[in-house]
């Protein structure tokens, strides 16, 4: 369990986050949202060590995550992030990028090294465009070969960011699938989501935040019940239930309009 | 796929290792008097020192070809490094200024203690690593974006260019041969000179690549590199500081030869791609060609008369490299 405890952070001695107690429990999918400049990426990057903190402790199973050695925190937890600079390489040197953790001082790959990231490709069904340059790929092609190379990292907790911006509704829809089997395969998934229906939809818990501070941290059925959604996002929102037919369950939707 | 890269690869090496020999052959070969074959093998093999062929091929030829050699490949592999540790595809060692640093040192040196040339590379090594942390620490400050890297590196080089010509104006006996110290030449190389660094560069050659997978992973950005257990800080400092050491050990011997670190490492990106393990010795071995042969040039073109290899350099590389710019899609593997 990665627990965050008296969390101040910020870039340049200005603090954008203020005093964050949270934790995320094993093998649950935990969405942060907010507005814009509310601190989610900063809050994400603090939990998984890539921004230290200013004040307070990020602890993983009760120990300080400052005192992991980089390889071996590689080796627990992986982080993807939002902007990044797409290397011109094909995408199976990519995925192999994962395995960076477990290379020895000669940085050859082993054969079970070769073997995950086998296994990592056939998972995400990459294997049509792995020998390509990752540049000349579309955006969510793009974005599964990312999620590829940290199934080859293979970590329990698993850090995105804004893993779905930008992206068609069939390659978000196919994202938030890859994130669900990530979870049934034990993994904690922790990312920030701009888009509120799916956070709550693909969600266990879902952590709204304003101006740096954590509003409520619960299941997505009472933090849409709050009303705090509402009130930080000025927006109305409603909540759908669509009953399938024959056994098929049923589905919460949600719609967001402008408050009038 | 991958095996039809891997024997790709092989191809290119194989192929700029044979035009290596063809130019160090041409190199020993010509210049203000033609030297056959069959004269540079039996003065290698019996040795005759008192020959005037023995002495043109080795106190001049070879220490000469050497130079070549270790210039280009140095300044070519210090452009790959520049580029892909600091993620800025113009980044080269005479752009952001190291290669004006690396000089001022070397003139400092030669001012001061013109007798020690182990401390005009060593000074010529720590000017070009003054630089490189400077240039990195004030685009660090006001953010580090890649026009900044090269806006500030512009300033430093520029700031550096006017002391150098200073302190030349102000000691002209410092620095012999001053156009061929400011755009960069071979002619007064001897063995001694270039032994120590000849070795720093072979030295550091051999680090970077042992350690050119690292570059693959620090070139998908801090963040990321981060995540997969990289120390980052640590290690752009530390690839910095081998740039440094090769720019700085070539500029103790060669005098300030700019372009070379900018134009070799993207088209050999253009032959092998981005991949340092393959982009690094492909670099080295294109650097050398290249100097190598506008050194050629330089000295047959106008002989017995000789000029500087910069020039021949920027007149050949310039149009070169804005043809490759302009080939096709190729211009738009850069961002």
């Amino acid at each position: 369990m990665i627990e965050l405890r008296d969390i101040s952070a910020g870039y340049n001695r200005t603090r954008i986050l203020h005093n964050i107690n949270l934790s995320f429990e094993k093998g649950s999918i935990t969405s942060i949202i907010g507005k814009n400049g509310c601190g989610k990426t900063t809050l994400l990057k603090t939990a998984a060590s890539i921004l230290k903190p200013l004040a307070g402790t990020v602890s993983l199973d009760g120990r300080d995550i400052a005192t992991f050695p980089g390889k071996e925190l590689a080796k627990l937890l992986s982080f993807l992030p939002q902007t990044r600079s797409i290397p011109n390489i094909t995408a199976y040197n990519l995925v192999m990028h994962g395995r960076y953790p477990y290379l020895g001082f000669s940085r050859t790959p082993r054969e079970e090294d070769r073997d995950i990231v086998r296994q990592a490709i056939e998972s995400l069904n990459l294997e049509e465009y792995i020998h390509k340059n990752v540049r000349q790929l579309s955006g969510g092609q793009c974005q599964k070969v990312y999620l590829a190379m940290l199934l080859a990292q293979n970590t329990d907790l698993v850090f995105l960011d804004e893993p779905t911006i930008y992206l068609d509704i069939n390659h978000k829809l196919e994202i938030l699938e890859v994130i669900r089997q990530l979870k049934e395969m034990g993994k904690t998934i922790v990312m920030v989501l701009h888009d509120l229906g799916n956070a709550l939809m693909y969600s266990d818990r879902v952590c709204l935040l304003d101006q740096g501070e954590v509003v409520i941290f619960d299941s997505p059925e009472k933090v849409f019940e709050s009303g705090e959604i509402d009130r930080v996002f000025h927006v109305s929102s409603t909540q759908i239930r669509l009953e399938f037919e024959a056994g098929g369950g049923e589905q919460k939707q949600y719609l967001f309009s402008l408050k009038a | 796929m991958e095996k039809s890269r891997k024997s790709y690869n092989l191809t290119v090496i194989a192929l700029l290792l044979l035009l290596l020999a063809l130019t160090v052959f041409f190199s020993i070969s010509f210049g203000s008097t033609k030297i056959p074959l069959s004269a540079i093998v039996s003065a290698l093999g019996e040795g005759d020192a008192s020959s005037t062929v023995y002495r043109t091929i080795k106190y001049v030829r070879i220490p000469r070809t050497l130079a070549a050699i270790l210039a280009g490949a140095a300044l070519s592999v210090a452009g790959v490094i520049l580029q892909s540790v600091l993620n800025n595809s113009l980044a080269g060692p005479n752009i952001i200024g190291i290669n004006s640093g690396a000089g001022l040192f070397a003139v400092l040196a030669a001012v001061f203690f013109p007798m020690s040339f182990y401390l005009k590379t060593v000074a010529a090594f720590t000017g070009a690593i003054v630089t490189t942390l400077l240039v990195y620490l004030v685009a660090q400050k006001t953010g580090a974006s890649r026009v900044t890297i090269i806006l500030s590196g512009v300033a430093v080089g520029s700031f550096i260019g006017a002391m150098i010509d200073t302190v030349i104006i102000l000691k002209p006996d410092a620095v012999v041969d001053r156009a061929a110290f400011l755009i960069g030449g071979f002619s007064a190389v001897t063995l001694d000179r270039l032994k120590f660094a000849g070795l720093l560069i072979v030295l550091t050659f051999i680090i970077t690549l042992i350690r050119s997978y690292d570059m693959n992973v620090l070139a998908l950005g801090d963040d990321s590199a981060r995540s997969l257990g990289m120390n980052v800080g640590v290690f752009r400092f530390f690839y910095l500081i081998l740039a440094a050491i090769m720019v700085g050990s070539s500029i103790s011997f060669t005098g300030i030869l700019g372009f070379v670190g900018l134009i070799v490492p993207h088209t050999s990106r253009i032959i092998v791609g981005y991949d340092n393990r393959i982009l690094l010795p492909v670099s080295a071995l294109l650097g050398s060609i290249f100097t190598l042969s506008c050194d050629l040039v330089a000295r047959v073109i106008f002989a017995p008369y000789e000029l500087p290899v910069g020039i021949i350099m920027s007149f050949l590389g310039g149009p070169f490299f804005l043809w490759l710019l302009s080939r096709g899609s190729r211009g738009q593997l850069y961002d």
